[in-house]
């Protein structure tokens, strides 16, 4: 079927919802113009409802023939907490993009993905148009458990082998992602090129474990970002001693040039506001629970 | 009332309007600026001498038909005075708020020097307003279609100007907007005490009625490009402002709480951070701020972190009062809402905490040297003068330039070293056939009026070259 991409009807529609675990949720939305030009690395910005905070994530999948694009959310914060309440048939209020650089798919021989946590759904995409390109993949997927461990079966589907840690050992190997790096180096396994998509402590030792070995490695960064079209520069990252805005110049960046230790201070600006706001939140929530 | 007879009063003292008190509005983000009464706004319009030669007319940079207008108005025709405006701007109530009339038809009144000027944007902003609170807004009609079809980019005031008027001459226009909002600066920018959020909506809204398709979500050059579009559309018009912050360079910039001026304005604006926890976006100022810059965006900046109750709220600019370039009633307006002002100071270097907080900022005095290439003269820093200032947050509003996303991914289009679209003034016409800009994306950083003027402009050329038969 073809889609008017410049249609408003049925705008931001979320097709088919499913829980993948407890606080992990997959939203299928209608965005026809958005699934017509997304590319591996491009992200979108959602809001919830009026009044909503604007929320970066990255393209999981997408659909140009159903007009649709898929997006992985685990639920932290209020908006997220909230958007994982939305049913199949609910609508987001916006739904932005593509927005961001795409990275750039070639042969490189042997790449490795390397994701934690929620950040595996974003790792997915990528990893697929490699292989599509003709790469070999290795997948290193951690997490913090079990029940945290998300699209396993997907990242088989596309790699040529995947290795799972946890912290606990509820699944795969207990330890971490890094640990399951070493092992490979040390089996004299030949990676090209490591893309490297979770939490900021992880990819910044991701990025110390494959700099001894020289292996080109690249990790997506999620700092605070507001517009995500280059406006504002509260994405600001800095990437080779000079600042680089995420929105626009990334969300990819040569993790090797990459400042993760002022990322982490930056993403913490907003920590108290974010408690807080949660914090209400769920005290309506449960108050309203509570009436009935 | 059709009959009523003009009586010029032209001696009356002018009315300049009410403002809100200042030791009440910087505790709140309603207007600071009021409008007239129905008796306010009769008694200024009888002031109109209704001159032949008509000079505030000539003096508009979007040529509102003063006189016509604020006779109507005097006759209590309301609609009609409306429809006046609207031949020429479509936008009365935006221009009666922001338009710096002192400096253009209020500047030419006959009546300025002898009692004061007519108060023309009082009387614009109140016409619009009466109608739009009446619902007796009647948009224009529109030509027959043309079949063509046209697309802008961004929906700031100079795209709104081309879209209004390419609709009325039967094109159907669409115009793309990034954010979530409509207005481009006049939504993430202009703070609502100055341009309440109603008024641009409503503006949109009766472009909508006229038949403008509004697209929100698209980002120009990043989700879809001009040339990707030009498959889709006969000509594009690009007027996608000047929205790139400029860094001062110091260090300690990346510290937090250190925000460009459009982060600042667009979290407490676009997303209505001052309303946290009710809404969603967070805002961090702590108890001492600190705005650098001496522009219309600096006093913006400062006087919505004011209404943020923090302790103290200082500006730094590096020359003296006569030099800034904000508007002298913005600048009265801040300071009458308790804003310090420090002159002839420069930021050296922003130092923070083990967390990564800024907690002070290191200034060094200045002094006014040559005149430099603005014919400004420079300021100097004077040896030995280093001293400093506390800050929990600081702003930087030292001016922006155009997002050069759309010039990066469009092959062919001409820039300046400043990174903005080249572009005849006259036309809007760029190096690519087709393809016109204008507004911030070519001026680096002006004003409202100059952006609709742009637009109006380009709206003509585009319309004799689409009528031209030439395919671009």
């Amino acid at each position: 079927m073809k889609h008017d991409i410049y249609s408003t009807e049925g705008l931001y529609k979320i097709v088919e919802k499913t829980d993948i675990s407890s606080t992990i949720s997959r939203h299928v939305i209608y965005a026809p113009l958005i699934a017509a030009k997304a590319k591996a690395g491009h992200f979108v910005i959602l809001r919830a409802k009026e009044g909503g905070e604007r929320i970066p994530v990255t393209l999981v999948d997408w659909s140009p023939e159903n007009g649709t694009i898929t997006v992985i959310i685990q639920a932290i914060g209020k908006s997220t907490v909230q958007i994982n309440s939305f049913k199949t048939g609910d609508s987001f209020s916006d739904v932005a993009g593509p927005l961001g650089t795409p990275v750039e798919i070639k042969k490189w021989g042997t790449v490795m993905g390397v994701g934690g946590g929620v950040g595996i759904a974003e790792l997915y995409p990528i990893a697929k148009a490699y292989r599509e390109a003709g790469n070999r993949i290795i997948s290193v997927l951690g997490a913090r458990n079990k029940d945290l461990l998300i699209l396993e079966k997907e990242m088989e589907s596309i790699s040529d082998k995947v290795i799972v840690t946890t912290d606990d050992g509820s699944a795969g190997k207990k330890g971490l992602v890094t640990d399951a790096m070493k092992e490979l180096y040390a089996a004299g396994e030949k990676i090209d090129a490591i893309f490297t998509i979770g939490p900021i402590p992880m990819m910044k030792f991701v990025a110390l474990t494959s700099l001894p070995h020289k292996t080109p490695t690249f990790a997506s960064l999620n700092p605070v970002m507001l517009d995500g079209t280059g406006m504002c520069g509260g994405c600001r990252v800095e990437i080779g001693g000079k600042p680089k805005f995420a929105c626009v110049d990334g969300p990819m960046f040569d993790a090797h040039q990459t400042n993760f230790d002022q990322l982490m201070k930056r993403t913490a600006a907003y920590r108290e506001h974010e408690k807080q706001s949660l914090e209400n939140y769920q005290k309506d929530h449960q108050c309203r629970i509570g009436l009935h | 009332m059709d009959n009523k007879p003009k009586k010029p009063t032209p001696s009356i003292k002018q009315n300049h309007g009410r403002h809100q008190d200042p030791v009440e509005r910087r505790k709140n983000f309603d207007e600071v600026a009021q409008g007239f009464t129905l008796e306010d706004a009769l008694t200024e319009s009888a002031r109109c001498l209704n001159c032949k030669n008509k000079p505030c007319e000539n003096a508009c940079p979007v040529n509102v038909k003063v006189p016509q207008f604020v006779d109507l108005l005097y006759k209590e025709q309301f609609g009609e005075a409306a429809s006046k405006i609207y031949e020429t701007s479509l936008f009365p109530a935006i221009c009666g708020r922001v338009c710096p009339q002192e400096k253009y038809c209020e500047a030419a009144c006959v009546l300025k020097d002898k009692f004061g000027p007519v108060s023309i944007g009082r009387l614009e902003r109140f016409t619009a307003d009466y109608v739009r609170e009446h619902n007796m807004v009647t948009p224009p009609p529109c030509a027959p279609d043309t079949g063509f079809k046209v697309a802008c980019v961004g929906s700031g005031p100079s795209s709104l100007a081309v879209a209004a008027e390419l609709r009325k001459l039967g094109h159907a226009v669409t115009v793309f907007e990034a954010l979530h909002e409509f207005g481009g600066v006049l939504s993430y920018g202009i703070p609502t005490f100055r341009l309440p959020r109603v008024v641009v909506r409503s503006e949109v809204a009766m472009l909508r009625k006229m038949g403008v398709r509004f697209l929100k979500n698209v980002m120009i050059g990043k989700s879809i490009t001009i040339d990707e579009l030009k498959k889709d559309f006969d000509m594009i018009y690009i007027g996608s402002g000047a929205g790139l912050p400029s860094p001062m360079g110091a260090p300690g910039e990346d510290l937090v709480g250190v925000y460009s001026s459009n982060e600042f304005l667009t979290r407490v604006n676009l997303m209505e951070a001052f309303k946290f926890p009710a809404t969603d976006t967070p805002y961090y100022i702590g108890r001492k701020v600190v705005v650098v810059g001496g522009g219309n965006t600096a006093m913006d900046s400062a006087r919505c972190a004011q209404r943020l109750g923090p302790d103290n709220v200082t500006l730094l600019y590096r020359r003296t009062r006569e030099e800034m370039p904000a508007r002298g009633e913005e600048v009265e307006n801040a300071m009458e809402e308790g804003i310090k002002f420090e002159f002839l100071t420069a930021p050296l270097e922003l130092e923070g905490d083990e967390k990564g907080r800024l907690k002070r900022v290191k200034c060094i005095r200045m002094q006014l040297g040559e005149p430099d290439a603005s014919g400004r003269r420079k300021p100097v820093p004077v040896k030995g003068s280093e001293f400093y200032i506390e800050a929990d947050s600081l702003v930087v509003a030292i001016g922006q330039s155009p997002n050069p996303v759309i010039q990066q991914t469009t092959k062919g289009l001409a820039v300046d070293k400043h990174g903005c679209i080249t572009a005849e003034e006259t036309t809007g016409k760029t190096s690519l056939d087709g393809i016109y800009a204008g507004g911030d994306v070519v001026r680096g950083g002006a004003t409202v009026l100059l952006a609709m003027k742009d637009g109006k402009a380009a709206a003509k050329a585009i319309h004799e070259r689409l009528m031209s038969g030439v395919k671009a």
